[in-house]
């Protein structure tokens, strides 16, 4: 992490888009600068390195995964160390590598799309980032410490992570409530930026769907990142301080625990889902060079999936012996989500249709994300259907859906968002060869990866379990090989971004010809400081 | 930021108190959960946990008309070295009727031991209507190393048990209690 790329060395002076650069206190040289950092630009490169890193290290865990499916019966590892990396690969993903990098994401393009100098809260910022450290540190540690790391799932059902767990759980607890604390901190600076800091004369409705998405995101956050901790904080004191929380023996409950986790954990998958809205909804209209359909529908389709998404947690438990009316309840009130998802769906192809559209890598992705997050959202419909659920509960049909949703939707929204806004922040455009072959590897391998993982779902393999019969060996094998296509495409990716850091061709200010949001107002690569003095925002201009 | 402006300052302030608040609330409403999952459960019975004390006999006929099959499930967790079985696998029973059934619990391990038997009713929607006027479910077992002890558990379904309901399911888990230091020896 030491060499990091030369962020646009300190062009405070010479570049200031809306003047008035007066004296800046030269930032601290080397390491210490971005120890230090309260720059919104700086500290979105932060996180979004980290998610990187954090992005790589759990890949390399799924690919022990996939390197033992490879071939039905036991080969590379024990299947303890096997349950430690499925659980290890969840919890890196979806708190390290997903979440983190929306963050960076707004905290780089929040401020510019508002026409904010900053975020409302720079140090606080810089804390929360500085947070994810030390929480992923402690939490890979646990790999070394005796009796293994946590091998109980991301979703770390009670009493297997509390009862039966190994000694190293309380510092995955600790490190949960730590991620927890950032994540919150993140989510108080983003929502107090975007509720004061917009550049006068901007509405809420006139705001860009990036910015939309992330402030009912940032809600979401606000709302049940705490009842996680409580949850963790209750298995703390199950396992230390002898409550009986979820421990039947002693009076508690382990099904409570699973409505608990879901409380949280169902508008959680919608935190990792809503900002790639966002991005797809502002990169799809500038490559098709049209206005986004149904701008008003999106902002409201969006606020209501976060609203259901507190209502919907208990189809993740169909099968714990809910009775009738409750199975019926959670069935429905699932398959209601699907329509504002619908909505959205319906908006990004009307935007498409009869736009003058370029294939650019931000928008190869963004119509991947289409395409495939669909594809997703169907096995999620089925899953809703409770009587079938009880045939694919716990299967690899369940594995195949949400990572559907989340590789070719959340990961490609961010991977779009990247070859979006790299040359605003580099100054160059990506190397256009290579992130063409990134695309097309990438694409092909999350297919061969998850595809079969219906197929063999549905045919009753059960997840998490690192041995399978042998009927299932040919779906395994096909998922494996496509396992490491995507893992090692995404080095080009590694490559193609810090070459872009280096050098390649120059971008303008506004680099896309369809762009029309004000990030693109301020040149390429964006000067530490923007909108010291804020920009008059007129609606018009945005309109075309 | 060069130029913060008070105003501005003065809103970002509010905002950010306003959501600690919404925050703390959250936190507390996460542990208020449990004891709102505790009274709902004990309202509706949905999560087949029977009462912890003894009900009395709610006397009156039989409903000889129908016959419900009640059958007995037990079993030891993992760790505690005891046995806990029933001759009684299951009864037929009628609506209204009181029922005794004999269990016996060992201790097979080397050491004194303290546990208690949980049980879990199947379907949920029984628990209910499933009253108990004596069970060792209420309170903890001691028992010394090889020591057997028969226990019984008297029951009675009560008429308001749903008509679809034909079969309950009574499972009893023994699970390893903390000793109480006093009563040691
Ligand atoms: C149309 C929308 C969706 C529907 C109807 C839906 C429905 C479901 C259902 C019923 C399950 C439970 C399956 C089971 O365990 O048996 C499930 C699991 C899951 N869904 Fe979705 N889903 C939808 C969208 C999403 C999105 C957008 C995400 C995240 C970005 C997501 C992430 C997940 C995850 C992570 C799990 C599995 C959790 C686990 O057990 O490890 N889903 N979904
Ligand atoms: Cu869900």
């Amino acid at each position: 992490m030491a060499s990091l790329p030369p962020k646009h060395p300190v062009q405070q002076g010479t570049a200031d888009a809306a003047g008035g650069a007066d004296a800046h206190h030269h930032p601290p040289k080397g390491l210490l600068r971005w120890v230090l950092t309260t720059n919104h630009k700086e500290i979105g490169t932060l996180y979004l390195l980290f998610s990187l890193l954090m992005f790589l290290i759990g890949g390399v865990f799924a690919l022990v995964i996939r390197a033992e499916l490879f071939q039905p019966g036991l080969q590379l590892v024990q299947p303890e160390f096997f349950n430690q990396m499925t659980t290890m690969h969840g919890l890196i993903m979806v708190f390290g590598a997903v979440m983190p990098a929306f963050v960076g994401l707004a905290n780089w393009m929040v401020p510019l799309q508002i026409g904010a100098p900053d975020m409302a809260l720079p140090r606080l910022n810089n804390f929360s980032f500085w947070l994810l450290p030390v929480a992923f540190t402690l939490l890979l540690s646990t790999l070394f410490m005796p009796g293994g790391a946590p091998n109980f799932g991301w979703t770390f059902y009670a009493p297997l992570s509390t009862t039966y767990a190994p000694p190293s759980t309380t510092f995955f607890i600790l490190s949960l409530h730590i991620a927890g604390i950032s994540s919150i901190l993140g989510a108080i600076n983003i929502i107090a930026t975007i509720l004061n800091l917009r550049a006068p004369g901007m509405r809420m409705m006139d705001m860009t769907l990036f910015v939309w998405t992330w402030l009912i995101t940032a809600f979401l956050l606000i709302a049940v990142m705490p009842v996680l901790a409580g949850v963790v904080t209750m298995m703390l004191m199950d396992i230390n301080f002898g409550t009986s929380f979820f421990n039947a023996g002693g009076g508690g409950d382990p099904v409570m625990f699973q409505h608990l986790f879901w409380f949280f954990g169902h508008p959680e998958v919608y935190i990792m889902i809503l900002p790639a809205f966002g991005i797809v909804s502002v990169i799809i209209p500038t490559f098709a060079r049209k206005p986004l359909f149904g701008y008003a529908s999106m902002v409201y389709a969006t606020a209501s999936i976060a609203i259901l998404s507190f209502m919907v947690w208990a189809h993740h438990m169909f099968v714990v012996g809910l009775p009738l009316v409750a199975e019926l309840f959670f069935m429905y009130s699932t398959m209601l989500i699907a329509v504002p998802t619908g909505v959205k769906v319906f908006n990004w192809v009307a935007t498409l249709f009869r736009g003058s559209i370029s294939y650019e890598p931000a928008m190869l992705f963004a119509i991947a994300f289409v395409i495939l997050f669909t594809i997703g959202g169907f096995s999620g419909l089925m899953l809703a259907i409770s009587p079938a659920d009880f045939q694919y509960h716990d299967t690899y049909f369940v594995v195949a859906h949400f990572h559907y949703v989340l590789v070719p939707g959340a990961i490609f929204s961010i991977m779009a968002a990247v070859y979006y806004w790299l040359p605003k922040w580099t100054g160059h455009y990506p190397h256009l060869r290579l992130s063409q072959w990134h695309f097309w590897l990438s694409v092909i391998g999350v297919n061969l990866t998850f595809f079969p993982m219906h197929f063999s779902g549905l045919a009753g393999m059960p997840r998490r379990i690192p041995d399978y019969s042998l009927q299932f060996a040919d779906f395994n094998m096909v998922s494996s090989i496509g396992a490491f296509m995507f893992g090692l495409s995404q080095l080009l990716f590694v490559v193609i971004v810090f070459m872009c850091a280096r050098g390649g061709e120059k971008a303008p200010a506004k680099t896309w010809d369809g762009a029309v949001d004000l990030e693109w107002t301020v040149p390429s690569p964006a000067p530490l400081h923007t909108f010291e003095t804020p920009p008059q925002y007129r609606p018009a201009e945005a309109d075309h | 930021m060069a130029t913060p402006n008070p105003d501005t300052q003065r809103n970002v302030n509010r905002t950010v108190i306003k959501t600690l608040v919404v925050l703390a609330g959250m936190f507390a409403f996460a542990f208020a959960l449990v004891p709102l999952y505790d009274v709902f459960c004990q309202v509706t019975g949905l999560n087949g946990k029977t009462s912890a004390k003894a009900q009395s006999l709610v006397s009156g006929d039989v409903d000889s008309s129908r016959t419900v099959t009640m059958q007995f499930i037990t079993r030891s967790s993992a760790g505690l070295p005891w046995r806990l079985e029933t001759q009684t696998r299951q009864v037929r029973v009628h609506p209204g009727q009181s029922t005794e059934v004999h269990f016996s619990f060992t201790n097979l391990g080397k050491e004194v031991d303290v546990a208690r038997a949980v049980p879990s009713v199947t379907p949920s929607e029984a628990a209910l209507h499933l009253r108990k006027l004596a069970c060792f479910c209420f309170q903890n077992q001691r028992l010394r190393p090889g020591e057997k002890m028969e226990a019984p558990l008297v029951f009675q379904l009560d008429k308001q048990l749903p008509e679809d309901i034909r079969t309950v399911t009574l499972v009893y888990t023994l699970y390893p209690q903390e000793m109480e230091v006093s009563s040691s020896g």
